[in-house]
């Protein structure tokens, strides 16, 4: 029964991990595409040969179901591998910049560096994929990266820190478990970029923490995603999308999750029935019973939740579900109509299975209920009508916008995946996960012939003449003062 | 400063008012305005040139090829690109999205604040603008009190050529800096030394703010004598150019000091000598090529710098201080310690020194011992050498065979790594630098799968793994009956 003795983790260790780190990088572990290869193949290793595991992990931890562990973490993942392995060479080649008159002769490119030691910070809410994503990235990218795992979902992060250990080069690449001792123990450390997936309120204090030493920050954050549903649209795809999207990816605790509906009051009925019988047709007529939805991750969240329901003026608003039971952490996926704009639920990102629905006089007026909160991760719209979808795009400001669908851009690779304002700021996922680590530096190779006087001292009205003309890259103005015709 | 207060207070809300008018987001206000900082600039050159001097004895040539022509370029470049900047990218989306679409518009933040620097006070002023203008913000901009001049030119002549109630300007020095900060702005964008870029980041930090800091570091430049001495007096003039002929010394990105073999050393610091001679004359104090040195207290800082006995026995060349006339002379130091003050901070003057090592090679050593700077520049002919540079060093550029023109070459992103910065601009990076990238998705209706949806089962469990891993022929061997769900 000897429960192995939990390391201790202090300034010391934190401090020796990167020093530890930093010497790998120095010496040029990471740099090859050799080294960044083999570790990306072991990560799909470890997702091919350990999703049993996984989705165990994943049920002690959230209580989800298979499907989503196999097909949101999992899935997910080994494609993110798949592709930084096929196109790890293309992504490493340097891009060539074109150059000038004004610096010919010369050629320039930009060439992608590793930034060096990299934390990523992951959140609890998908372990696998927010921890691993970033790390993929990363070790793209030729960096050496410690990762913290949420201590939210112990399981998980046990878990990572065992499969990380075992599989991938621990010179460069470790796992640091713990709580916000540890954490603050890591961001002490001087870092040359810092991944973070969570909350506002924490992104703050990682950003904070950064500057200390300069060091650049990915923050994916969150928000409250709203979902505008117009009448013009297909009322069950809509309906379908919407549920699945927020009680069927980690039962609304999802970055991404529909987090309110913005209708109007003539629309709203039709749309509030067709969700009641579509949510009968996917978890029954006992949602409590229903094996196809996480729980609630704590007792913490779980009094959270609740506390949003009790409110005065918010209680009275459900209109179906609002069962709850505290010992198991479940609460039925409950829809309420109207609550005030000013309540707790309507001002927090609710991050659980209540979904408030507001009608408004017209459709309008969802721009100005967006626009008077902060930017959101995501914002929906389910119509038909092709005007509104273009307004929607260019007037709502969010890290991304989804039409007629929910959630699925997460798993889009050629799309940049991130927040703006309040949500975050930085993007990952495919080539952007590979940029978001790396250095862009300007190469520029100038011949050592061809030099105009122009550019040194002692400065003349002749030399100002020429140099005007450079600027204007314009041949003939050159010429003509080359040729004392100007 | 209560007055102050209101003042910012007031701007903020004028420039959030006009951005949420949408005035910004048209294509043609945007390059009506970058027009107008075109005019702005062509219709005061003489009055610009003489602020320059006045503020820090630049030469008109010197103002206008290192700021004035600069501008225009920008402005230039960024009017006749903007159609194409701003154009949405699309994205492929892989095979199983059908018919999604995805795209990426490039939206502006909103309202930006952008904190120039004294050294090059209009373009490190306009050059930002032009950016935010470009992305469609509304933006203030704080001009240094440093170069008191150039600051009141623009805080008199923007609002007489831009649309004020979009583009303003504050003058100030830390305590109205101070002010500013405490607001939240959607980036800001910050020109200066590493200390205040901390003090910003951290000031961002509390809502959750973008930066782009463009800071400085020691740039050094490497002379790899023997592969280039065929052509050793481009490379003495581009040295002397790049130290001296530049705001004499007071770029971030100037050359900061030299690495040569030590056998080399002393042709090298003969060939200077007689240039400086030849660029300046014999009084260079005299010579209105020479920038002046921007307050007492950078005086008094340089001072300090040759103060310390060990670096005033390495003078081999100048070492003359002109207080009260703010004026520094070209000075060359010969091995100055690598443990003094002078070799461990940004000089930032007109003082050069040369460090000589036994083998060039070594000079990677030195460089990596120190912190990234914004800039590395080598004049060598061996190819390994550059290689070894560009793969062993990190710093914001690296420039072979010339110093500082990198600037010049807008299609070559501008900004540091590490102590020398965050974040990048010049050509479109300008314009990249106060967007954000928006990931637009735009799902069908019309094609909706079963498997999407709960309750799960085994046959929706294989689907949907088949479709992620994209085994389009054995999903549609599943759909057909022909393989069993696992």
């Amino acid at each position: 029964m000897a429960a192995t003795a939990k390391k201790v983790f202090g300034a010391a260790e934190a401090s020796d991990l990167v020093n530890e780190l930093r010497r790998s990088f120095d010496d040029g572990v990471t740099r090859g595409y050799d080294w960044r290869i083999t570790q990306l193949k072991k990560l799909l290793v470890i997702c091919d040969n350990h999703e049993h595991d996984i989705v165990e992990a994943l049920r002690d931890d959230l209580g989800k179901p298979e499907l989503e562990s196999s097909v949101f973490e999992v899935a997910l993942l080994r494609n993110s591998c798949k592709l930084a392995l096929k196109q790890l060479k293309n992504w490493m080649a340097p891009d060539k910049a074109k150059t000038s008159l004004t610096t010919f002769p010369a050629s320039a490119e930009i060439v992608s560096e590793p930034l060096g030691v990299v934390l990523v910070i992951s959140a609890w809410n998908y372990p696998f994929l927010l921890s691993i994503d970033p790390v993929i990235g990363a070790i793209s990218a030729g960096n050496a990266v410690v990762l913290k795992p949420s201590e939210l979902a112990p399981a998980s992060s046990a878990l990572l820190a065992k499969l990380l250990e075992q599989y991938l080069d621990p010179s460069a690449v470790r796992v640091v478990e713990g709580n916000v001792n540890e954490t603050t123990l890591l961001l002490d450390q001087k870092w040359d970029k810092i991944f973070y997936t969570g909350s506002s309120k924490i992104g703050r204090v990682i950003m904070t923490a950064a500057a200390k030493h300069l060091t650049p920050v990915v923050l994916e954050l969150g928000g409250k995603s709203p979902v505008v549903v117009d009448s013009n649209t297909d009322l069950k795809v809509t309906v379908r999308r919407i549920i699945a999207g927020k009680w069927g990816c980690n039962n609304g605790q999802a970055c991404v999750s529909p987090d309110y509906i913005l209708t109007t009051k003539e629309f709203a009925p039709k749309l509030l029935d067709a969700m009641k019988h579509e949510l009968e047709t996917f978890y029954g007529k006992k949602p409590m019973d229903s094996k196809d939805m996480s729980r609630i991750v704590n007792s913490n969240h779980f009094d959270r939740l609740s506390k949003l329901l009790e409110e005065k003026e918010v209680s009275d608003k459900i209109v179906y579900g609002g069962d709850k039971d505290r010992e198991n952490l479940k609460i039925a996926p409950t829809i309420l109509l109207d609550v005030p704009l000013d309540s707790l639920i309507m001002s927090e990102e609710i991050f659980g299975p209540l979904l408030p629905i507001i009608t408004l006089n017209n459709l309008e007026e969802s721009f100005d209920v967006i626009h008077s909160r902060p930017k959101p991760l995501a914002a929906y719209l389910f119509t038909h009508n092709q005007k509104l979808k273009e307004r929607f795009a260019m007037k709502v400001s969010a890290g991304g916008i989804v039409v007629n669908d929910i959630a699925v851009h997460l798993a889009l690779h050629t799309l940049p995946f991130g927040g703006v304002g309040e949500s975050g700021m930085g993007a990952y996922h495919g080539k952007f996960s590979f940029d978001a680590f790396s250095h862009k530096k300007a190469v520029l190779y100038r011949s050592l012939f061809g030099d105009a006087p122009v550019r040194y001292p002692p400065y003349s009205r002749g030399k100002l003449r020429l140099l005007k003309a450079l600027v204007d890259s314009n041949i003939f103005n050159i010429f003509k003062v080359l040729l004392g015709l100007s | 400063m209560e007055a102050m207060k209101e003042t910012v207070e007031e701007s903020l809300r004028e420039m959030r008012d006009t951005f949420a008018s949408g005035r910004t987001r048209s294509l043609k206000w945007r390059k009506r305005q970058i027009a107008a900082i075109y005019e702005m600039v062509k219709d005061n050159e003489d009055k610009l040139c003489s602020v320059l001097f006045q503020d820090l004895g630049k030469h008109s040539t010197e103002a206008f090829r290192d700021e004035l022509g600069h501008v225009l370029r920008s402005a230039t470049v960024a009017i006749n690109c903007l159609d194409k900047w701003a154009v949405p990218k699309q994205s492929n989306l892989p095979l199983l999205f059908f018919p999604a679409k995805g795209k990426v518009i490039s939206e502006p933040y909103g309202t930006v604040l952008v904190l120039s620097s004294w050294n090059f006070p209009i373009s490190l002023s306009l050059d930002p603008l032009i950016g935010a203008i470009a992305a469609g913000n509304t933006v203030l901009l704080k001009s240094s009190e440093l170069s008191p001049n150039a600051s009141a030119f623009l805080a008199k002549t923007i609002p007489a050529y831009l649309d004020n109630k979009a583009i303003k300007v504050i003058e100030g020095g830390p305590d109205v800096a101070t002010i500013l900060l405490q607001h939240q702005w959607d980036k800001i964008f910050f020109t200066g030394s590493p200390k205040i870029g901390r003090i910003i980041m951290a000031a961002a930090a509390q809502h959750l703010t973008p930066v782009t800091l463009e800071l400085g570091g020691k740039c050094p430049t490497i002379v790899d004598y023997p592969t280039i001495s065929k052509n050793i007096k481009s490379v003495v003039k581009r040295i002397t150019g790049g130290k001296w002929g530049s705001c004499s010394g007071q770029a971030c990105i100037s050359v900061d000091y030299v690495l040569i073999e030590k056998s080399f050393a002393s042709s090298l610091i003969d060939m200077l000598k007689p240039l400086i001679r030849s660029f300046f004359g014999d009084n260079p104090k005299e010579s209105g090529c020479l920038s002046r040195i921007v307050s007492k207290q950078h005086v008094q800082r340089l001072s300090r710098l040759l103060n310390d006995p060990r670096v005033q026995a390495s003078i081999v060349y100048g070492g003359s201080i002109d207080e009260e006339n703010l004026y520094v002379e070209p000075t060359i130091l010969l091995d100055p310690p690598l443990d003094s003050e002078i070799m461990n901070e940004e000089i930032f003057g007109p003082i050069l020194p040369i460090i000589t090592v036994r083998d060039i090679q070594d000079s990677i050593g030195i460089i990596k011992s120190k912190a990234k700077p914004l800039a590395i520049y080598a004049f060598t002919n061996d190819e390994n050498l550059k290689t070894r540079i560009l793969s062993e060093t990190s710093s914001g550029s690296v420039t072979f065979n010339d110093v500082m023109i990198q600037y010049m070459c807008d299609a070559l992103p501008f900004g540091g790594v590490g102590e020398s910065g965050i974040g990048r601009y010049h050509g479109k990076y300008s314009f990249d630098c106060f967007s954000h990238e928006k990931a637009i998705m735009e799902g069908s209706l019309a094609m909706d799968l079963e498997a999407r949806y709960p309750p799960w089962n085994s046959f929706k469990l294989s689907f949907i793994r088949l479709a992620f891993s994209e085994a389009y022929f054995k999903l549609l061997l599943l759909m057909l009956g022909l393989k069993r769900s696992t």
